[in-house]
Parts: structure tokens; C-alpha cells; sequence
């Protein structure tokens, strides 16, 4: 690697450690929720991250997705999601689940071949599924705890764990190695900023959908996370990772041996028939005779 | 008015007992499916709908997907245990205020789909069971399919969702800090009131575009 892309990388490294700590003793307030104990610095890192992207990275990544070709974007999107597949192989292996990682060596090659560089997905049109593998979801496969919630600068959300597997995941990026340095950072930003327009829909729904946008992207970060470490396998996840949404540290007002959720319906139940008729379209009926659980 | 209203309650429990009279209660995933691949299809084959029409995609919403969802209890899972501190009152209006939110914020994504299918898990449950969980998936055209699923009860009126998850992430869940933190704020009439200001703001923003 080139000594400037050192320094910058290690400038930029070291201005986001001087934010982050500057951050976190400007605001300690110790946090109310057991999952998101940083809760100070995370906000106020979310605020720089929200404010380098409303100013810099949305707007370029809006110009990016109107004015750039689809199929431009696509090969874009295509050729950096090849290159994240040979890392999502090894992971996939490093778990032991050999079929996914064959899948993912088999997409490598037919797409870096056959797809021109990975310019083409040849291979999810031939069917063979993609898959998106990090050391941090290895680690989490064979139950390390995500640990507390932490936002990265520039980087985004993330956990404690995630973080401390973040540089072999840089190490395990084919990109990283590709010289010269100019075209590795202009690879490097092409991607920030097509991945940022894939998302532009999502987050603009998201903008929409909540009520605090930290929260509602920490809440959904950690559940998405958690998700896919697993694979949506919840059995899995169960034995593994103690029940970690906020029934933990929500008292249900009804203990019952059932799943949580059941509590609070059966007391909106109680709460609701004796009541007037909630008159919210077809609910009628249901808030009217629901049964007593 | 309240006569009004009370004959107009027995006409919906007397229409809609009627409409329950012959068929079988329909299955939780073959209602899931059956609903999804309709407002897919309305949604693909609309022109208004594809060019962003929110009046359009609402009335596709309020059509073919409310009368399944089952928003009453969506609520008080996400208000939590401030539910039962709630009045009647305060339920019905947080009831209402986040369905208006509900429907506003995800007609949007509505409006967007092309090309994507969907595709049904075969269900794990006990025909005893009176919760389950359908799940499903969305093909996209770039990048791997996205989860989706859904969590359904029975109710004397069939089953209705209650909760829905897309990529892991459960809706009720991920409004329930929000929820309670707007409630240590204000209590329940705090978040009432943040509710309805946010749809309003929503009401008067300009039509999401399709891409």
C-alpha cells in the first residue's frame, strides 16, 4: 500500500477517533436502555454521520442514481458485489455451512468469467443465490454476543462486535489490494456512492416511517443484524443469544409463561371490549369479541 | 350521532358476521398469499399507482390490505405496558394516529414495486395454533432476496396481522423504543400528539415519486 493512501487513511482514522472522543465526553448521559449503554456518543456520532450525508453523500448518491445509466449502476453494484462474495465464501466456510460457501465460490467464478469481470450476475440469473457473510456474522454464528451498540464514524451502525471484526474484514476485501492507489479510491468512492443510492429509497421511506430517527435505525439495525447472522434461523438464535428485544427490560405487565407478546393483547383485549366501539374500519368486530386469553 | 354511530357498528358486526356464515375461516398463509400476489398485481398493472399517486395507492392500501391488519392490537404491542395506563379514549386515537402513519410512510414503498415476486415459505405451525408466522421473501432485482414476514392471529373475523418483519426487522419492535421514550416525554397524550403532528407533516408533503 502507497504511503499517502497510509496517511489519509490514518488522518482519517485519526479524526474520527478525535470526534469520537470529543463526542463522548460532551455527552455522557448514561443511557436508559441495556442494549444501547453508549447511548451519548452514539447519538452524537449519528448526528456527524447524518450531517456528512445530507450534505455530501445523499446529494451526490441522488445526482449518481438520475443521471448515471441503469446499467452502469447495475454493473457497479455487480462488480463490488463479486468482489464482497469471496469474502462471503470464506466466511460462509468459516461457519460450516458448505453449501452457501460452494454457492459463493461458484458465483466468483462464473461471474468473474463468464459475467466479465462481475460486470455481469450471471450467476443469480442461472439461480445460484447470493450471499452477504462477514467475519462479524462468523462470530456471531458461533455465539459471541453482539455486544452493545456502537456508531462507527462515517461507517455507520454497528455493534462492539461487529467493529472488532471490521479490519479483517477489510483485510478480506480483494479491493484493498488493487494498485494504483488512484484507482483503488476512485473504485473505493464509486462504491460508497452506489451503495448510498441503492439505499436512497429505503431511507427516504425511513425518514417518512419514524418518529426518532436514531432510534428507529438502531432498533432496526440490531434486529436486521441479529437476523442475519442467523439467517433468520430463530431456533438457532434462541440458543445462542439470550431473548434480546425489549421484553428484556420492559416489565410485562401480565407474566405469563407464553411469548411476550401475548401479555399486552390479552390486556388491550380486557382494556377494549367493556369500551366504546372502536370504530376503525373493520376492527369492529374483532375489538368487540376477541377472546379472553 | 351516537345512534348513528351504534346502528352503523351493528350493521358492520351483521354485514361482516354474514360474510363469515359459509366458507371456512381462510388459512393464515393462503390469506397472506392471497393478499400479497393481489396488491402486487393491482399495484404492478395500475399506471396511477406506478406513477406515484398516493390517493391511488391509499385506496389500494385501505382496500385490499387494512381490513386484514389488526392495528388495535399493533398499538398496544408497541405502546407496551402503557397500553392498559392508556383511557379508552387515548387507545383509540393512538390506534388511529399510527395507522394514518402506517399507511402514509409504506403506501410509499407500494408505489415502487417493477419487477419483484414473491415467493411463500411453507408455514411451521399447529393447525391448533392461534398465532403464527407466515414468512416470505422478495426477489429484487439486485442483491439477495429480501425477508419478509408477517405475524398473524386468529380472531372471531378470521386472521389478521399484527406485526411484520422485513429484513429481520419487526415493526412493532422497532417502534416501541420510539413509543416509550415519546411517552417518558409526554405520556401517552405526549405521543398522541407527536403522532398526529408527523402526519399531518406527512399529508401536506408532496406525492412520493416512483423511481
Amino acid at each position: 500500500m502507497s504511503e499517502s493512501t497510509k496517511q489519509s487513511q490514518g488522518s482519517l482514522a485519526r479524526i474520527g477517533l478525535a470526534l469520537a472522543i470529543a463526542a463522548s465526553v460532551s455527552a455522557c448521559a448514561t443511557g436508559t436502555n441495556p442494549r444501547d449503554p453508549l447511548e451519548g456518543y452514539n447519538r452524537a456520532m449519528f448526528k456527524f454521520n447524518d450531517t456528512v450525508d445530507q450534505v455530501a453523500l445523499k446529494p451526490v448518491a441522488t445526482a449518481y442514481k438520475k443521471v448515471t445509466p441503469s446499467f452502469v449502476q447495475t454493473g457497479v453494484g455487480n462488480f463490488f458485489g463479486n468482489l464482497s462474495d469471496v469474502w462471503s465464501a470464506m466466511n460462509n466456510l468459516l461457519q460450516g455451512k458448505g453449501e452457501a460457501g460452494l454457492q459463493d465460490v461458484v458465483r466468483v467464478s462464473m461471474n468473474s468469467t463468464f459475467g466479465i469481470f462481475g460486470l455481469i450476475d450471471i450467476a443469480s440469473q442461472a439461480g445460484i443465490p447470493k450471499h452477504n457473510e462477514d467475519f462479524g456474522q462468523t462470530l456471531g454464528w458461533y455465539g459471541v454476543q453482539s455486544g452493545p451498540y456502537v456508531m462507527l464514524p462515517l461507517l455507520g451502525p454497528s455493534t462492539v462486535r461487529d467493529t472488532a471484526a471490521l479490519p479483517l474484514d477489510i483485510a478480506g476485501d480483494p479491493w484493498r489490494y488493487k494498485d494504483p492507489a488512484y484507482v483503488r479510491n476512485i473504485g473505493t468512492v464509486t462504491r460508497v456512492v452506489d451503495k448510498r443510492a441503492a439505499l436512497l429509497d429505503a431511507t427516504n421511506l425511513m425518514e417518512a416511517a419514524a418518529l426518532d430517527r436514531y432510534e428507529f435505525i438502531r432498533d432496526g439495525f440490531l434486529q436486521a443484524r441479529e437476523s442475519k447472522v442467523f439467517d433468520g434461523d430463530t431456533d438457532r438464535r434462541d440458543r445462542k443469544v439470550p431473548k434480546n428485544d425489549s421484553s428484556d427490560y420492559e416489565p410485562e405487565y401480565e407474566p405469563k409463561p407464553q411469548p411476550a407478546n401475548d401479555a399486552p393483547a390479552a390486556t388491550a383485549a380486557a382494556a377494549v371490549a367493556p369500551a366504546d366501539l372502536v370504530t376503525s374500519g373493520s376492527n369492529t368486530v374483532a375489538s368487540e369479541a376477541r377472546p379472553q386469553e | 350521532m351516537k345512534l348513528m354511530k351504534q346502528l352503523l357498528a351493528m350493521a358492520t358486526i351483521a354485514f361482516a358476521t354474514a360474510a363469515q356464515a359459509a366458507p371456512a375461516v381462510e388459512a393464515p398463509d393462503v390469506l397472506v398469499k392471497r393478499i400479497s400476489q393481489d396488491v402486487i398485481d393491482t399495484a404492478k398493472s395500475d399506471k396511477a399507482i406506478q406513477a406515484g399517486d398516493i390517493k391511488r395507492v391509499t385506496e389500494l392500501v385501505e382496500s385490499k390490505i387494512l381490513p386484514y391488519v389488526d392495528f388495535q392490537r399493533m398499538t398496544a404491542l408497541a405502546a407496551g405496558r402503557h397500553w392498559r395506563d392508556a383511557t379508552p379514549d387515548q387507545q383509540k386515537q393512538l390506534a388511529a394516529e399510527f395507522r394514518t402513519l402506517l399507511i402514509y410512510t409504506y403506501s410509499g414503498a407500494l408505489s415502487q414495486i417493477k419487477n419483484e415476486t414473491v415467493e411463500f415459505k411453507p408455514l411451521r405451525a399447529d393447525p391448533s395454533d392461534t398465532e403464527v408466522e407466515v414468512r416470505s421473501q422478495v426477489n429484487v432485482a439486485r442483491g439477495e432476496p429480501v425477508p419478509l414476514n408477517y405475524r398473524v392471529a386468529k380472531t372471531p373475523s378470521g386472521w389478521k396481522i399484527y406485526d411484520i418483519n422485513v429484513l429481520g426487522a419487526w415493526l412493532v419492535e422497532t417502534y416501541k423504543s420510539s413509543f416509550a421514550s415519546e411517552i417518558s416525554k409526554g405520556g401517552i397524550d405526549g405521543l398522541i400528539k407527536t403522532l398526529s403532528a408527523k402526519n399531518k407533516a406527512l399529508a401536506s408533503r408532496p406525492a412520493a415519486k416512483a423511481k
